[in-house]
């Protein structure tokens, strides 16, 4: 199978997938009216209570509504494949002599550009409300480039569970019992040095901790921050596994 | 001329403790339509599955086409078009959506898929729906447009998973036709069927299967001369008249006439339509008997099923130990 013909295949399956969200735009309002919800709460609700040393609390939320929201949108990857794999088509294709993991990139592909859609209006909603990104252009775009990086790595997380859960409604559960704590126990809304001790510990260590605090510091002050690097390498770490191992456990559901 | 395009030989293939097939051979020459017939659970999907790369046998040897569908399921890819048991079709994309995305993934130009899509389109006469989103269409309008998917990169060989179960009449006729057109094109065709009658259409040649293997195989004709052909069935009005009924019957018809008490029917094998009706309306009447219903039926896949394995179709085979 050469390149040219994998990357042919994947670009078709990104425009059945877009054409899919045309046709049904409530498939977007995870990425859109959600992360608008949020933002606003959280700033409006919480903004008068909560106080964070030299940042203006909405500033310093940013970074951690960015994030959330990425890591929701990168792991909903598992439902939307899941559907995928409940309806017909996918035998369709297994039977044509297509690249078969462009079915898979097509999917994360297009998951990225959710993503990108995830940011853009939070970007915009947050600067209503006080957000203010003094970093710097170059600075919020390696920001931007870091979450999209993490959310792609964790798409790929949700292809592997995608393959392996049978139904959407479960992966649903899971994924709010699994990624709603992870989220709430890292440096998305508070200080992690505000936790108890144990829970202050796990939390500087995960990796969306670390995805958060690099967002953060390149947003807020421009500058990568001690978090940058181990974010990247969780991120690019994540994928390197993520990536045979969904294709595998597709493959393996697929063929059965 | 008489390549064959489709070749199985001693096909294996277990679910658990469920052996989906059981030493399966099968063949179909080129420009042939090939029926494969058996009731529910006798492994015809299992069967396409393994036959159009799906899945994997377990044990045996097939080819498509002459290439081996274990070792270049790619290249069997391109040499075939496949319609399932139920529609593959992207619900949210329009038909010709449907039609010209799935001919770009068979490698056709997208402009060639294009004039090819519009041209099914029109053949299938599903010009009014064309741009409407497939979760619109009825279930007849899902498996003609299934078809057309399968046809559109204009495969030598075609399998076709039982293409009108859940049809109504009039969608299974034009079914029909376009299946029987395949063929006259030089195509090659396998199709799965729980119909005697759909297989005896549109087959050249049929097998049955049960349990995975086959257990009849043979032209339509040489089929229904082992399980007996049609059929003339009379219902009487009176249980009195059941003997008389017999009688003339089996005076018309060939060998021994079989009576049913419970429903009052009687019925025996013709050879050919002809002058039979009027003749047993004649003589029943003459006879004194009452007709209630008089109608000629051919042989169910039960029948042919009960016949040749001495048990009805949906039974569940003995355990062998
Ligand atoms: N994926 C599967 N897992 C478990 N059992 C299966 C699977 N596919 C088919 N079977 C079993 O194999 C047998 C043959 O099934 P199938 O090929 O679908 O028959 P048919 O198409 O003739 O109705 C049935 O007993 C069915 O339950
Ligand atoms: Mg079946």
């Amino acid at each position: 199978m050469n390149a040219a013909w994998w990357i042919r295949d994947s670009w078709e399956m990104v425009v059945r997938n877009l054409i899919h969200i045309k046709r049904t735009p409530e498939l977007l309002l995870d990425v859109t009216l959600s992360p608008i919800m949020f933002v606003l709460l959280f700033s409006l609700v919480f903004g008068g209570s909560i106080v964070i040393p030299n940042v203006d609390y909405t500033s310093f939320l940013m970074a951690g509504i960015f994030v959330q929201t990425i890591a929701f949108a990168g792991i909903y990857t598992s439902v939307l494949l899941a559907n995928d794999l409940q309806k017909g088509m996918i035998d369709r294709f297994r039977s044509l002599p297509m690249s078969q993991s462009s079915v898979l990139t097509g999917r994360t592909i297009t998951d990225l550009f959710r993503a990108l859609l995830a940011v853009s209006i939070m970007w915009v909603v947050g600067l209503l409300v006080g957000f203010r990104p003094e970093g710097g252009l170059a600075a919020s775009v390696a920001a931007i480039g870091l979450m999209l990086l993490f959310g792609f790595a964790l798409s790929w997380v949700g292809v592997a569970a995608g393959s392996l859960v049978r139904t959407p409604e479960a992966l649903q559960g899971i994924i709010f019992a699994v990624v709603f704590p992870l989220t709430f126990v890292s440096s998305a809304f508070v200080e992690t040095r505000r936790m108890p001790e144990w829970l202050g510990w796990f939390a500087d260590r995960q990796p969306m901790t670390l995805v958060i605090d690099a967002v953060r510091s390149l947003t807020l002050f421009g500058e990568p921050g001690p978090a940058a690097i181990p974010a990247v390498l969780w991120s690019l770490g994540t994928l390197v596994v993520a990536f045979p191992l969904g294709l595998w456990l597709y493959n393996r559901r697929t063929t059965q | 001329m008489t390549r064959a395009m489709i070749e199985a030989v001693g096909l294996h293939k277990s679910f658990g403790d469920t052996h989906a097939l059981a030493g399966l051979d099968l063949d179909a020459t080129e420009g042939t339509i090939l029926g494969v017939l058996g009731p529910n659970g006798a492994g015809k999907t299992t069967a396409v599955r393994v036959l159009t790369t799906l899945i994997r046998p377990d044990a045996g040897h097939a080819t498509v086409a002459g290439i081996d569908v274990t070792k270049d399921p790619a290249a069997v890819r391109s040499r075939i078009g496949v319609a399932g048991q139920y529609a593959a079709l992207d619900e949210l994309l329009t038909g010709s959506e449907n039609l010209e995305m799935v001919g770009r993934l068979y490698r056709v130009p997208a402009p060639v898929a294009k004039q090819r899509a519009a041209a099914l389109i029109e053949r299938f006469e599903l010009g009014d729906a064309a741009n409407r989103p497939v979760k619109t269409y009825s279930g007849g309008m899902r498996r003609r447009l299934d078809l057309g998917a399968a046809l559109i990169a204009e495969p030598p060989v075609i399998f076709l998973d039982e293409p009108t179960t859940g049809l109504d009449p009039k969608g299974r006729l034009s079914m029909w036709d376009l299946i029987a057109g395949l063929a006259r094109g030089g195509t090659t065709v396998l199709m799965t069927t729980q119909y005697l009658e759909e297989a005896d259409r549109l087959a050249d040649d049929i097998a049955v299967i049960d349990h995975g293997r086959v257990i009849a195989r043979g032209t339509a004709d040489a089929l229904k001369r082992q399980v007996g052909g049609e059929r003339l069935v009379v219902t009487i009005s009176q249980e009195s008249t059941l003997d008389p009924a017999r009688r003339v019957l089996e005076s018309i018809g060939e060998g021994p006439a079989r009576v049913d008490d419970a429903s009052r029917a009687v019925s025996v094998a013709v050879e050919s339509h002809g002058a039979v009706l009027t003749r047993a309306i004649r003589e029943l009447d003459a006879a004194g008997v009452h007709v209630d219903d008089i109608g000629f039926r051919r042989p169910t896949l039960d029948e042919v099923f009960l016949s040749l394995t001495g048990r009805p179709a949906e039974e569940p085979a003995e355990v062998v130990a």
